[in-house]
């Protein structure tokens, strides 16, 4: 008996505790299927103003909302998609694009990631040229090779050396 | 040249360095407004205290404004309200803009605390501070005589921040 009461009370309880949450769900309702994915398009390349390492779609703070009401209503209005990034840049300046366009200011956030692929390339490039390239170097003259040549047979073949070099024989 | 070859990591953490150090001394919140130079948008709003009076952009024409956004749920705006009502005493002409507030609260804020505003505006959706580019209180924006905006703070308005920032944009508008 007592313990149906308290199952009842904490299920009114839990109900009270949510029941804010129910209003404050950003439920929208699109007119048509296109509007509905554009729009989802919009929320995720426009950034937050507020907290900036967010885009519209994520962030929860309330000027997002509006800016996510604006995006919806502008929408149902039958704006293209270029009017209103064009009202929110209007408002917020280029800084809410998360795609920047490419002009003279962008123009090294859009060649750099180019640029450092083509420097990495050229490094392995180099580096390959460079292991691959043949070990002895034709600056050495004539004699000098020979040397070389004996120096490398010594030091590198000890162990099917006979003679009298004194290994560990 | 393959000594200063080793030196290319030390001069490669130098730059980087040096642009961190930059980096850290700039305010992440710091966002250049999109409507610098460009006139306060249209609006028609009523005022606070008088809700039956409207008021307009011209509002903000004829002498030079501070345009101050501000509300009783914002902490900040606590912060400076103070400041702003030194301000005020020193004859500069403040503009209140009360963004979505609640109209009481708003009324007993200015009762209790002193009111710099010469009026404060209404804009209880919000409307005209999303075309002002508004993303959080407290801003305050400087407007020239014509009505044009000529600079944006973002955040609290103090002594400090008063003197080095706002007041020599303040200067070239009088």
């Amino acid at each position: 008996m007592l313990n149906r009461l308290f199952a009842n009370v904490s299920l009114l309880l839990v109900l009270l505790v949510s029941a804010p949450g129910w209003g404050s769900e950003d439920v929208k309702i699109f007119s048509t299927e296109d509007h509905r994915q554009r729009f989802q398009v919009l929320v995720a390349e426009l950034r937050c103003p507020k907290c900036q390492n967010q885009n519209l779609a994520d962030s929860n703070s309330p000027i997002a909302a509006d800016l996510r009401d604006e995006i919806y209503t502008m929408l149902e209005e039958g704006k293209s998609d270029q009017e209103i990034v064009d009202f929110l840049v209007a408002r917020y300046g280029e800084f809410v694009l998360y795609k920047p366009p490419v002009k003279r200011a962008t123009l090294v956030l859009w060649l750099t990631p180019g640029l450092l692929v083509l420097i990495g390339l050229a490094i392995i490039f180099l580096v390959r040229r460079r292991q691959s390239a043949p070990v002895l170097s034709a600056a050495l003259g004539g004699d000098e090779q020979a040397k070389l040549q004996a120096l490398l047979h010594d030091t590198g073949s000890p162990n099917n050396n006979d003679d009298d070099n004194g290994d560990n024989r | 040249m393959s000594r200063l070859k080793l030196f290319i990591p030390l001069m490669v953490f130098v730059v980087l360095a040096v642009f961190l150090l930059n980096g850290l001394e700039r305010d992440p919140n710091a966002m250049p407004s999109a409507l610098i130079d460009r006139p306060v948008p249209v609006f028609s709003l009523p005022v606070l205290g008088d809700e039956a009076r409207q008021v307009d952009q011209l509002i903000l024409q004829g002498q030079p404004t501070l345009l101050n956004v501000w509300a009783t749920w914002c902490i900040a705006c606590r912060v400076e309200h103070a400041y702003l009502n030194k301000l005020s005493g020193q004859g500069v002409r403040i503009i209140g803009l009360n963004y979505k507030d609640d109209l009481v609260e708003a009324k007993k804020w200015l009762a209790e605390k002193g009111d710099p505003y010469e009026l404060s505006v209404i804009d209880a959706n919000g409307r005209l501070g999303l075309d002002l580019g508004v993303f959080g209180a407290p801003e305050t924006y400087v407007v020239d005589r014509s009505g044009t905006i000529r600079y944006k703070h973002v955040g609290v308005i103090d002594d400090r921040v008063w003197q080095q920032k706002v007041l020599p944009e303040w200067q070239k508008v009088q």
